[in-house]
């Protein structure tokens, strides 16, 4: 008899990488929308809280390797279990209907890659200077609150982010609860509770970030 | 030819532990030099591959199904018996025994039966210690039911899944000896002929399914579990693919077949719906618990809305006939009686070839006593089973059953080891015909199977290989070659007739005939027409057959013609056995035998023996050898359910 | 009794390496009483009438326990209706003039043999990297001194009424067999009678599942919806669960040793 695959070498094992990884960024999102939220609590508060996060220093570096870590092996994942996925069904259907699955996670390997583009997009749009700020401002490291109100009120570039926010809360509707199932958690007791604790999480998560967005184009915070 | 039954004299609990105890084994060392071809891969078949390849035998099992997964046992719904007595109620081996030889209307083997119940205990052993799921109570103790009409609670169960799950558990055994390499699987191989040498079995030639490739394999010993042949009809609840294609191959090559006219009906199945129908589903006897059977008093109601018959106008013939059992009678009488009523023109729904064949099951009083929550939660998902068939809801309209070929309980003749005539030939399962006799008790034929299987054959087979010296079988050697030959001769001629008529539209012609003339009732007049038209029939089919494709590609056509052209033969020798069997005997039922009360009226002076036929190269004139049967423990009597 | 005509798409292939393609017949004058399977009987004796090949397709016991038939019907592993094998498929779930697409189960691990008749020995295969207990036949103890609780026993009967059809990796997006390789390993590893081989049977049956080349599960629910036997994705979790433990907690793996 053969010997067992490694844990990497197995879908099962490539799928705990994803959820992991996809968990990691997954309370990231809640720790980075709540930060933001303070942008309702005026700019005092959220420059302190993003100098505040800039003087932890290393540990600040050791979070953004974490991510970046994190990002590279869910891609890799997503990579290599695509690849599998359509050559382990070969020839494709004529005809092939799918009544039980979400819209969401037959998109998944779409929102991914429209998720990664705009982090590029979004990374670049808070950190260089020039990128896409209403045309008088120009970009000040220290006031992380004028580049949020001035980075919104372009009408396009608010646009685009309402649009990766939909590609957001579409990817984290199911890939929060399917890191779940990923994991094993399930039982039938909690398993309706945990579908809809995850993705009324990963609705919270779009939802906060629109607020921000929408606030600064409807005038509500200056 | 004679007939040895081998069968041991003396005590009869003891008759077993001391023919083992005699019987020679193998030395472990020794035995990989044993190869042994088991075909099929039900619970006999597969269960005595597992447990001959466990004990470290070379061992080849082929199966006609995709999977040995998928063998015909996995359809058997109700349960599997066995004397343990958890409940605590009077079972017994003795009595599991007792039950089985009556049950068999006083024409099977003593010695076997005590066997087979002997080992049922072990049997459920070892499928809970694989990990079979059978029913359990709340403190995890087994739970038992009674089943069939049988006195005590003997019956394992998983859920209406019983076969299919016992079959799991001796293919992962089976799977289990495959991955470690000892046994050889090979799926989607038809055995076509058995391969003697020097009067010994020694191999068989088989066709790859997929590639259409003859092939010859050789061995020290040959098993056939190919099951039954209950398919001679067309239409039965046995699979498609069902044959008996391996044991008349056999039979031709001097195995004897024993009693074949020994066909059970199961009266609870689907009624024919139309003559496109391809097979009949069975409904778990447990539905006449509570259903009530019945047909309109008068012809005219028959085409009728069922509701709008008023209860004076329904006869409830069962209940009427037999007050004490009412409508759980068994099986052969009730399906004789719904035959009854629909010959007298009483029966329901659709006319197919101008006759309604179909009697009420009604649940309408069980509802109204019981509540439609209780039924739903006894009977719902055969009620639902029953509507995906149908179209019709059985909480609202009576369901409609009629009786179905279901088990065969001839066979190869068999002695006590299970070999046939032919040394160095064993048959297990369905395949032979030594435990029922006249008449299969319900839930017993699993119990049979995996008897044979795990707890006989691996005893009996190397008893003869330990004991029987043989040279090895080249493939070159000329019976072998021969044996291809005449495989390849035959597919040839099939497929060279070119005629017009398809395999299945002869197949629906010899089942018409069968079905009428050897079916639930027979008589004389009728077996001899039917001895008649078979082999003008028969002849047809070499004449005016129609097979489509070539031999060395997948085809199903091909694979169908040569099952057919061999129950041609064998529904021949069902009528001739009928007819030469005048008396009536459990499901036999000879119309010229009636007792009094209208049962079946055996003749224990001149039938208490075995029919085994032997070939002679004429299909039309066996001949014919008998077995006596004695019954020391069990007195012969008459069965009464009045 | 309604009869109805259809039109059918049906993909022919006459054998593994041969190209296939869609070939239209009509089926006229359909019983809706008629099974899926015998409706394509009377096509059959309609196409042997003409001296054509009849139409392969895997069938066996025609009731919906062997798990032999497996057709993908207009998009749908085992047609339209749910927990439904296509032998028990009734022509009442169609219409007249429906035109229906009958397609083989398409998976690089199921690849076809003839016409709609694919090779699934890759689940023997499965079956054979550990689903089994290792026992052999003879005296074990007596059934009742192992006690099972019912709840246990359900939950494992469920799993087991697996009838290794396919519909599950035929329906899946991904061509998954996760739905199958967890069953198995659920009805074992419900019971006590599973647990000492638990561990490494979870390892050895997702390892050879892989081997197979069947995809990934992304929890579409695809399997679930399309199992004739309604077996729950709550097992792939329990499968996943217990590979992650069984990697994390399991000794290096020594070579097997039995039989």
């Amino acid at each position: 008899m053969q010997k067992a695959l490694t844990l990497l070498d197995t879908t099962v094992g490539k799928k705990a990488v994803m959820a992991l990884t996809g968990l990691v960024w997954f309370g990231f999102l809640v720790g980075h929308m709540l930060g933001n939220l303070q942008v309702f609590l005026g700019p005092e508060k959220l420059n302190a809280y993003a100098q505040g996060l800039k003087a932890l220093g290393p540990l600040l570096w050791g979070a953004r390797l974490t991510l970046a870590a994190a990002l590279l092996l869910h891609v890799w994942a997503a990579f290599s279990l695509v690849g599998r996925s359509v050559a382990a069904r070969g020839q494709p259907y004529r005809v092939k209907k799918n009544p039980a699955t979400t819209y969401a996670a037959l998109t998944m390997r779409l929102s991914g890659p429209l998720i990664m583009l705009f982090l590029l997009y979004h990374l670049a749009h808070f950190t260089i200077p020039g990128v896409a700020m209403s045309s008088s401002y120009t970009h000040d490291h220290n006031d992380v609150y004028a580049n949020v109100i001035h980075g919104f009120s372009v009408p396009w570039v608010a646009a685009l982010y309402v649009l990766a926010q939909l590609a957001l809360g579409l990817h984290l509707f199911h890939g929060a609860w399917s890191a779940l199932q990923t994991f094993g958690l399930s039982h039938p007791r909690y398993n309706v509770l945990r579908r809809h604790a995850a993705q009324g999480i990963a609705g919270l998560i779009v939802l906060g970030n629109l607020t921000i967005v929408i606030a600064v184009q409807a005038g509500l915070i200056k | 030819m004679q007939l040895l039954s081998k069968a041991p004299t003396g005590p009869i609990e003891t008759r077993w532990d001391r023919h083992r105890f005699e019987m020679k084994l193998v030395n472990p060392a020794n035995r990989r030099k044993h190869t042994v071809i088991v075909v099929g891969s039900g619970l006999a078949g597969g269960a005595g591959a597992a447990t001959l390849g466990e004990q470290g035998y070379n061992v080849l099992c082929f199966c006609y199904q995709d999977s040995p997964r998928r063998a015909h046992s996995i359809a058997a719904q109700g349960g599997i018996n066995a004397a343990k007595n958890y409940p605590n109620d009077g079972d017994s081996v003795y009595r599991l025994f007792y039950d089985t030889v009556k049950g068999g209307d006083f024409r099977s083997r003593e010695s076997n039966v005590y066997r087979l119940a002997q080992v049922s205990v072990n049997i459920i052993d070892q499928c809970v210690a694989q990990g079979v799921p059978f029913a359990r109570e709340y403190g995890g103790l087994l739970a038992n039911r009674s089943f069939g009409g049988a006195q005590v609670s003997r019956t394992f169960y998983a859920r209406g899944q019983t076969g299919q799950q016992l079959l799991l558990g001796a293919y992962q055994a089976l799977e289990r000896q495959v991955a470690a390499g000892i046994v050889k699987m090979f799926a989607r191989h038809e055995m076509l002929e058995l391969i003697m040498v020097d009067g010994v079995a020694r191999g068989i030639v088989t066709r790859d399914m997929v590639s259409g490739k003859l092939e010859a394999f050789t061995a020290d010993a040959v098993v056939l579990a190919t099951g039954g042949y209950g398919n001679v009809f067309f239409l039965s609840t046995n699979a498609k693919g069902c044959n008996v294609t391996a044991t008349w191959r056999a039979h031709r090559k001097g195995a004897a077949f024993a009693n074949p006219c020994f066909t059970q009906i199961h009266p609870t199945c689907i009624p024919v719906s139309g003559d496109y129908q391809s097979k009949l589903t069975l409904m778990s006897e447990s539905l006449r618990n509570d259903g009530r059977v019945w047909v309109p008093k008068n012809a005219a109601d028959c085409g009728k809305d069922p509701a709008s018959i008023p209860e004076e106008d329904r006869d409830y013939y069962l209940e009427r006939l037999y007050p004490s059992f009412g409508n759980l009678v068994p099986r052969d009488i009730a399906s004789r009686r719904a035959k009854d009523m629909c010959d007298q023109g009483r029966g329901v729904g659709p006319e197919v070839a101008g006759v309604r064949r179909g009697v009420y099951l009604d649940f309408r009083d069980a509802v109204k006593r019981l509540g439609h929550a209780t039924v739903a939660e006894r009977y719902g998902n055969l009620f639902e089973m029953y509507e995906r068939i149908t179209g019709e809801d059985p909480y609202k309209v009576p369901m409609r059953i009629y009786p179905a070929t279901h088990y065969t309980m001839g066979g190869l003749w068999v002695d006590y080891n299970l070999m046939s005539t032919i040394p160095g030939l064993f048959v297990a399962g369905e395949a032979n015909f030594s435990d029922h006799g006249a008449n299969r008790l319900g839930a017993s034929a699993l119990m049979q199977g995996l008897a044979d299987g795990y707890f006989v054959l691996p005893y009996t087979v190397a008893n003869y290989l330990g004991s029987t010296k043989l040279e090895k079988v080249s493939e070159s050697h000329p019976e072998v070659r021969g044996a291809v030959e005449s495989v390849q001769t035959r597919i040839d001629k099939l497929l060279s007739i070119q005629g017009k008529r398809s395999p299945d539209s002869f197949h629906r012609e010899l089942g018409h005939i069968i079905w009428d003339d050897c079916g639930m009732a027979r008589n004389a007049a009728g077996l001899t027409r039917a001895l008649e038209k078979i082999p003008a029939l028969r002849e047809e089919f070499w004449q005016n057959l129609r097979v489509t494709g070539s031999g060395s590609e997948l085809n199903q056509s091909l694979e169908k013609a040569g099952r057919i052209a061999d129950f041609m033969e064998l529904g021949e020798l069902m009528c001739r056995d009928a007819l030469e069997r005048d008396e009536s005997a459990g499901c036999h039922y000879r119309e010229e035998h009636v007792t009094p009360e209208g049962e079946a009226a055996r003749d224990d002076e001149k039938y208490c023996h075995v029919q085994a036929w032997e070939w002679t190269g004429d299909p039309s004139a066996p001949r014919l050898h008998k077995e006596q049967l004695q019954f020391e423990f069990v007195k012969p009597s008459q069965r009464s359910y009045k | 009794m309604a009869n109805m005509n259809l039109v059918l798409n049906v993909w022919r292939q006459k054998s593994a390496n041969a190209p296939g393609q869609f070939v239209r017949y009509e089926a006229k004058g359909i019983s809706d009483h008629m099974s899926f399977l015998e409706m394509l009987d009377v096509v059959n004796e309609q196409l042997i009438e003409r001296g054509e090949d009849p139409i392969a397709f895997d069938h066996d016991c025609r009731e919906g326990i062997c798990g032999a038939c497996s057709l993908m019907i207009n998009g749908q592993a085992h047609g339209p209706r749910q927990q439904t094998t296509t032998c028990q498929l009734h022509m009442r779930s169609f219409k007249d003039g429906d035109e229906l697409t009958i397609e083989p189960w398409r998976a690089a691990a199921f690849p076809v043999l003839r016409d709609l008749i694919v090779d699934r020995s890759s689940f023997d295969r499965i079956i054979q990297a550990g689903g089994y207990i290792s026992v052999r036949t003879g005296a074990p103890r007596d059934a009742n001194e192992i006690l099972v609780p019912k709840t246990d026993a359900d939950e494992s009967m469920d799993a087991a009424a697996c009838i290794g059809c396919g519909a599950c990796v035929a329906a899946c997006p991904n061509a998954s067999a996760s739905l199958f390789t967890a069953a198995k390993l659920g009805h074992l590893g419900l019971l006590p009678q599973g647990q000492p081989e638990r561990m490494a049977r979870t390892r050895n049956m997702v390892s050879q599942m892989d081997r197979e080349g069947f995809g990934h599960c992304t929890n579409h629910g695809e399997c679930e919806h399309a199992c004739p036997k309604g077996i729950s994705v709550a097992f792939i979790a329990r499968m996943n669960r217990d590979y992650l433990k069984a990697m994390a907690t399991q000794p290096v793996e020594r070579d097997n040793d039995d039989g």
